[in-house]
């Protein structure tokens, strides 16, 4: 008991529950009753807040809570029974452990009944959008490459120019992020080029990062030549327009994780009916046919998408694997060994 | 008549009560069935993950290593959505997983044990392998459990179970649906022995000869016995009528010659007035027994009536022949417009009905008067048309004057016995035809028709 719990706390930002510090943005949306509707997300307030906005549209008398936090914070945050009503993240290893754990309320509508079966695991926890891992690069620091579009070509431009990427990499720190853990580990099932990239990524002094945000600034800045595993979100293709050419985003055509964005309603939440509510606004938004206007990726766009062939990753007890603590252990062990164990960069 | 439940009502109830016990029956089974079989998956299922599992325990200076192996749980995965909960422990310490699960029951080593229990407020099935492990110096007992909630056993069961029932419900009414027919089926004969004696005329009294089931023979050999004693008793009180006629004829002749005697040597009007009411009693009894005679004969010969070729103006040409000397009497003449019209039939009956109908005619016109035979012939049938020139039928019911001993309004003082047309009727019912009764379009006189189906 007192080594799980040990093992389980050392994933979980050692298991207290989100105080202010851990809590990353916090926004009040006013109603015109008093009714509240508390969600805790991992998405940035900036893009989720078109959804609240919207929501509020439907039901102005509903006042909507929002806090931010990271996957891991917000994890633990739940475990530690937290007050809230609806639960949205892009950790779907995470989201999955509480369902699985029993956190979760079921929840069908005609919304939820419309989703495809890999969209949704039981009556429980619903994916609301599909978003690729993906490499972001600044144009400038690849003059005269041809741009990688597989692992094997990547690595062999790494390694051909070790004097042009020196200290110009970014990815996440898989030990802090639960996204880039999730990445990682699901990298590591599916394409041996995973550790052969670590090792030369390692050797080029590699930056670690929390979030995706911070390196494409990095990569938009100059700092960074290339940051690997960045979740490509509208965020991130909005920055790489933004950019004039400066940056660019790509997707390996070897593989590309593809995560689900996903939602449930904790086990504690008081105003279920209005999750619901808002469950349902997301899922007519996640199957809505055409992508523009919004921040946040269909579900349709990337599974019908262009020729990567690769479906997301799979909803199921599969994902539980890689959270068990030894697992994760040995897998942080093998990672920080091929990174060489350097300190990340000052941020 | 006392109703009860018709056989084919009770046979498909019987039918249908066995459609519907075997159809739970089989609806039962099924669900036992598949819900045996969907927890057989389940317990493969976990017992492979299990192993799968306790396979990749290691020892590494001298302690217990352990990998989680992706497919261990993706294999959980892929046969349903059922939470999954694990634990391994090695020598009591929990090394990971829900360290509350309950514990598995004592097992050999190597073997996969399953215990089924509620955990986090699910029912769950857990199967549990244990294995020793060298770590170092001493060997290490290292328990694996591997659980997993039931939701999708009962889904598959109650699936399965839902299909089984509707299965059954269609089972159960195609079997009532087919018993129905089959109590049908096999009630036909029946039916049609009722059918065909229903059928029957009301005097045709002969054995039923019909192929039947040996379980209905009795039936037809009981009924036949009851009609032939039918038969013969009829036969029996008509023959015992005919007899009786007969025998009442001659002593009635004897008085009415010894009556005329008298009538002729007594002088006084009083007595001369009461012979003749004597006279008139002892015609209107003859007439009686003879006319019984007649129907006690027609009765006779139509129970075996028989169907010789037959031209139908002959026999009316003959039967006008015969009473014409009775006609002479009266003055009335007999005008013949005939064709000839192939009949088949009894010529001695079809006599008689001729006879009947001109006797009336004769009997109800006035005197120095015509009856007119006419034979009209159509498709079908050939139509002997007797008509005479006297008052009629009268405004009533035509239909009640071939009733038994049934005489009109008009008949005054003219001898009879009210069966004529009863015999005629009966006569043309047998052979297939009618008799048509009606006053002549012209206002006066009778209008009676023999109607006969033509060969
Ligand atoms: N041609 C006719 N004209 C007028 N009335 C008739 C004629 N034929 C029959 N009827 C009426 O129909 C009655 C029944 O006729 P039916 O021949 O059966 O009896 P009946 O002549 O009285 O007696 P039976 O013929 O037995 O001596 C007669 O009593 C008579 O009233
Ligand atoms: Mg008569």
């Amino acid at each position: 008991m007192r080594f799980a719990c040990l093992a389980f706390g050392l994933i979980l930002s050692l298991g207290a529950p989100a105080t202010a510090q851990e809590i990353e943005d916090h926004r009040f949306f006013p109603g015109t009753s008093d009714r509240v509707l508390r969600v805790v997300s991992t998405t940035d307030l900036d893009v989720f807040e078109p959804y609240i906005r919207a929501f509020q549209a439907e039901r102005p008398e509903v006042a909507v809570d929002y806090s931010v936090m990271s996957s891991s914070v917000l994890h633990q945050a739940i475990r530690d029974g937290a007050q809230a009503d609806l639960v949205i993240s892009s950790a779907m290893d995470l989201q999955f452990q509480l369902v699985n754990d029993g956190f979760a309320l079921p929840y069908r509508s005609d919304q939820t009944d419309a989703l495809p079966d890999w969209a949704r695991w039981r009556d429980l926890i619903f994916a609301f959008t599909t978003e690729p891992a993906v490499v972001v690069i600044n144009t400038a620091r690849f003059a005269g490459l041809e741009l990688p579009t597989t692992r094997q070509d990547l690595i062999a431009a790494l390694r051909d120019n070790p004097d042009r990427f020196q200290d110009g990499l970014g990815t996440y720190d898989v030990r802090d992020s639960g996204l880039g853990y999730l990445f990682a580990t699901q990298e590591d099932r599916s394409t041996d080029a995973y550790w052969r990239l670590n090792e030369v990524m390692g050797r080029l002094r590699t930056s670690f990062y929390c979030c995706s945000s911070q390196m494409i600034d990095d990569v938009a800045s100059g700092r960074l030549a290339l940051a690997y595993n960045v979740l490509g979100s509208y965020a991130a293709e909005e920055l790489a327009r933004g950019s004039e050419g400066r940056v660019q985003v790509i997707r390996m055509q070897d593989f590309a994780n593809v995560i689900l964005r996903t939602v449930f309603i904790p086990a504690g939440a008081q105003e279920t009916l209005l999750a619901g509510m808002m469950v349902d606004m997301l899922l007519r938004l996640a199957l809505r046919e055409t992508p523009d206007g919004w921040p946040l990726p269909p579900l349709s766009q990337t599974v019908e998408g262009p020729s990567l062939g690769f479906g997301p990753i799979k909803l199921g007890p599969a994902l539980l694997t890689y959270l068990d603590p030894l697992n994760r252990r040995a897998f942080l062990a093998e990672w920080e060994n091929a990174m060489e164990q350097r300190p990340p960069l000052p941020q | 008549m006392i109703q009860t439940a018709s056989i084919g009502q009770r046979l498909t109830l019987l039918l249908a009560g066995v459609a519907a016990a075997l159809s739970v029956l089989s609806w039962g089974m099924v669900t036992s069935l598949a819900a045996q079989a969907a927890a057989r998956t389940q317990d493969n299922v976990l017992a492979a993950s299990a192993t799968t599992i306790a396979e990749t325990l290691r020892s590494e200076q001298g302690e217990v290593r352990l990998e989680l192996p992706y497919a261990a749980f993706a294999m959980l995965g892929a046969i349903s959505e059922d939470r999954v909960f694990y634990r391994v422990i090695a020598a009591d310490e929990v090394l990971t997983g829900y360290d509350d699960l309950p514990a598995p029951a004592t097992s050999e080593i190597g073997q996969v044990v399953f215990d089924t229990g509620q955990y986090r407020g699910a029912e769950i099935r857990m199967s549990s392998v244990t294995r020793l492990v060298l770590a170092g110096m001493e060997r290490v007992a290292v328990t694996v459990s591997v659980a997993q909630t039931r939701d999708g056993v009962d889904a598959v069961t109650s699936d399965i179970s839902r299909l089984a029932g509707l299965l059954s419900v269609a089972f159960f009414f195609v079997a009532v649906a087919l018993s129905a027919i089959a109590a049908r089926l096999s009630l036909r004969p029946l039916n049609l022995i009722a059918a065909s004696v229903s059928r029957r005329g009301p005097s045709d009294l002969r054995p039923l000869l019909r192929a039947a089931p040996a379980d209905l023979a009795p039936l037809l050999d009981a009924l036949n016995r009851l009609m032939e004693r039918l038969r013969l008793s009829i036969r029996r009180s008509e023959d015992f009528i005919a007899e009786a006629a007969h025998r009442v004829r001659t002593p009635l002749a004897t008085v009415r010659t010894q009556a005329e005697i008298a009538l002729r040597t007594v002088s006084d009007e009083a007595e001369k007035e009461r012979l003749r009411r004597i006279i008139r009693a002892v015609d209107e009894s003859a007439r009686s027994a003879g006319q019984l005679l007649d129907h006690a004969t027609v009765a006779y010969r139509v129970e075996d009536l028989a169907r010789d070729r037959l031209d139908l103006s002959d026999l009316a040409r003959q039967t006008a022949a015969a009473l014409e000397p009775t006609a002479a009497m009266r003055d009335i003449q007999f005008t013949l417009d005939l064709t000839p019209a192939p009949i088949r039939g009894d010529a001695v009956l079809l006599d008689s009905a001729i006879r009947n109908v001109l006797d009336n005619a004769i009997k109800y016109s006035p005197e120095d008067t015509t009856v007119s035979l006419q034979i009209v012939l159509d498709a079908a049938q050939a139509r002997l048309r007797v008509r005479d020139q006297g008052t009629g039928l009268g405004d009533g019911p035509m239909d009640v004057l071939t009733e038994r001993f049934r005489r009109g309004g008009n008949v005054a003082g003219v001898v009879g016995s009210g069966l004529g047309l009863t015999i005629a009727a009966e006569v043309l019912r047998a052979h297939g035809g009618r008799l048509e009764l009606e006053n002549c379009e012209n206002g006066s006189g009778a209008c009676v028709s023999l109607v006969l189906p033509l060969v």
